[in-house]
């Protein structure tokens, strides 16, 4: 596990520091949208591409823009079991796509910076539905600041442990790594793993069956299973 | 990192032998020993589990009378045409091959819990270290007036999946036209699954396709069921005006049965029927009572190793036990199974054991597409198994969602039989 990649996507989970109503710099964000128009078009006439059109992102169910545009899996799983793209998801999946969609076909690293995400987050907000800044409406949402101690980060896990916890695992996901129905855990790093893990524990991904198994699991926990991926690398 | 089939099973094993040698082992009797009895989620995954992170250094006995095994889980969906039924039967080559389990098709007829023996109706008699019982249910004599095993044929549970399954659904398909089905639904607490509100959603969906005037009766001793609004918004919206559900308030806990004549007898009032399901209530199977493991109808177990409260080397899993909160499923069973594998291989051969986790899913099939769930997670505590946190779907919940959640079962039903069989 990269400690400086897993600080990065733990920050996403947490929160970072406190967001102002505003969502940030949107001319920025204009120059910022750069990196995401090779592949998405967004504003007046703007038809889906490489990747689907932009234009009323905040507030729709994941996958779900039509004129046939063809999804990932992964996306189209995450869009039925109830994802919707909201300044708090749409923030997890720029920072890091795979944390959020683990088979999602946007081809993309992601944005390390808050504040970057924030100014290109503040643009594409312009293409959706108004009012924008009524408190409970997206934009104003604010993220929940909560201190993520360093000893999590630091936390070594038991291999043995994880070993135990991943046989809950299997009951479902299969060890072979077939797919249909439930997404494969096969063949991952183990840091999108423990990523996804706290994404669903602190329920920024959508599915409850996970969110449950996810919720439940202590820190201590997390760290054995990704302990334990990591003695099968 | 990878993380493929052959790593994941292969880790443990490389973990096990790298031990020291085992503390507890007798020095007459060579390797320590385990007799499984039961080849269904429990003991199936029980005995893989303990044989794989074992590799070898437990030698693992499992007795299982069939040799063609029906998962109980999914014979509904054979009953509504979703699954052909050889899709749900499955064999023990694996367990034997791969992970070198002894499989004996045998029924076990007498445990000598001093000696540490358990007799097989064959004569065979297999020492234990330790013995894990996982038998599933018998049916309580007399529950259902008029019914007993000798009847099964005219009316059958289709409690035990494979031919008495078969029966029911040819049964159905030969009813007469405008004909009524009528279910005598099982009091608390139920094997589940084959869960009875979903069997009623497979019969009316195969009868709105071959026989769309047929009539449904469930006659239910229990005033509600599990995920119950549910069902009945699936009902209505699917089968409008084909089923009803009597409860006790409309003496649905005041039945009897007459097989030869084909009547239920629901509170005084008697309907002749044209095929019906008796679901009789139920208890711990034969073997926990030969066993001395039995307080009434099941088996209390220690939630923290599932062993036996009357025998510390008995361990009894899945629907058999009186454990707590956890449902009589076979998701539970696998669950509970593979905390016994830990506490059977730490008390044999000293490797480290954790805290008991356990989890539940339960998927139902209200009409094609159309799945719901329920869940919940558990964790060990002297007194029973306790629920920490769970979910169910939700009314009105749209067809993607609906649609995403029977795909799940789908994926479920591949994972877990995986997990059972290798």
């Amino acid at each position: 596990m990269s400690g400086r990649s897993l600080i990065a996507a733990l920050a996403v989970i947490w929160g970072t520091a406190g967001w102002a109503e505003d969502i940030g710099d949107a001319a920025r964000g204009e120059e910022i949208f750069g990196l995401c128009s090779g592949c998405h078009e967004v504003g007046r006439g703007a038809e889906n591409g490489i990747g689907p059109h932009l234009n009323g992102i905040f507030g729709r169910r994941a996958a779900s823009v039509g004129d046939g545009y063809h999804y990932s899996d992964s996306l189209r799983r995450a869009g039925a079991d109830g994802l919707e793209w909201h300044l708090r998801t749409l923030d997890a999946y720029i920072e890091n796509p795979k944390a959020l969609v683990s088979g999602t076909r946007m081809s993309f690293d992601g944005l390390e910076d808050a504040g970057e995400r924030a100014d290109l987050l503040a643009y594409l907000r312009r293409f959706s539905d108004n009012p924008r800044d009524i408190p409970e409406a997206d934009p104003t949402a604010r993220k929940r600041e909560v201190d993520l101690p360093e000893a999590v980060l630091a936390m070594v896990g038991d291999p043995e442990y994880g070993e135990y916890l991943s046989s809950e695992c299997l009951t479902c996901h299969q060890s072979d790594g077939n797919d249909d129905g439930i997404p494969s855990i096969t063949n991952w790093p183990a840091e999108d793993f423990v990523v996804a893990m706290h994404a669903y524990k602190r329920k920024l991904r959508p599915h409850p069956v996970m969110q449950m198994m996810a919720g439940r699991l202590s820190d201590e926990e997390i760290a054995a299973l990704a302990a334990y991926f990591e003695t099968i690398n | 990192m990878t993380l493929n089939r052959r790593a994941f099973i292969g880790t443990g094993a490389a973990a096990a032998v790298a031990l020291s040698a085992p503390m507890v082992r007798a020095a007459n009797h060579g390797k320590p020993k385990v007799v499984v009895i039961g080849g269904g989620a429990g003991g199936a995954t029980a005995a893989r589990y303990i044989a794989k992170d074992s590799a070898g250094e437990i030698e693992v006995t499992l007795v299982e009378p069939t040799r063609a095994y029906y998962t109980c889980f999914f014979s509904n969906l054979y009953i509504g045409g979703f699954r052909e039924l050889s899709s749900i039967g499955h064999s023990y080559g694996t367990l034997a091959t791969e992970y070198g389990i002894n499989v004996v098709h045998d029924w076990a007829v007498g445990v000598d819990n001093d000696a540490k023996t358990v007799t097989l109706a064959g004569g065979a008699v297999l020492p234990y270290d330790r013995l894990i019982l996982s038998p599933g249910i018998d049916f309580i004599e007399d529950s259902v007036p008029g019914w007993s095993l000798a009847s099964q044929n005219k009316m059958p549970h289709a409690y035990k999946a494979g031919s008495q399954t078969e029966l029911l659904k040819a049964q159905v398909e030969a009813m007469p036209e405008g004909g009524l089905f009528a279910m005598v639904a099982p009091p608390n607490p139920y094997r589940c699954p084959p869960g009875p509100y979903e069997r009623v959603s497979m019969v009316a969906h195969l009868l709105k396709e071959i026989n769309p005037t047929a009539k449904i009766l469930i006659a239910d001793p229990k005033p509600k069921f599990s995920k119950m609004a549910l069902f009945q918004e699936g009902w209505q919206k699917h089968y409008g005006g084909m089923i009803d559900w009597l409860g006790p308030d409309f003496g649905g806990g005041n039945v009897s049965v007459n097989p030869d004549e084909m009547t239920v007898d629901i509170d005084g009032a008697v309907e002749k029927v044209d095929a019906c399901n008796v679901i009789p209530a139920q208890k711990a199977g034969r073997i926990c009572e030969m066993a001395g493991v039995m307080d009434g109808n099941w088996a209390p177990v220690v939630p923290h190793t599932m062993q036996s409260r009357m025998d510390e080397n008995i361990h009894v899993l899945g629907d058999a036990t009186n454990q707590g909160d956890m449902p009589k499923s076979g998701y539970s069973a696998n669950s509970q199974a593979k905390v016994a594998a830990m506490a059977v291989r730490g008390a044999l051969l000293d490797t480290k054991v954790f805290p008991a986790k356990f989890s539940n899913t339960c998927w139902s099939l209200i009409e094609t597409d159309d799945g719901v769930k329920v869940g919940a997670s558990y964790q060990a505590t002297d007194e029973k198994i306790a629920k920490v946190d769970g979910f169910i779907s939700q009314t009105g919940e749209d067809s993607a969602l609906r649609k995403a959640t029977y795909n799940e079962s789908l994926g479920w039903y591949a994972g877990i039989t995986e997990d059972m069989f290798g």
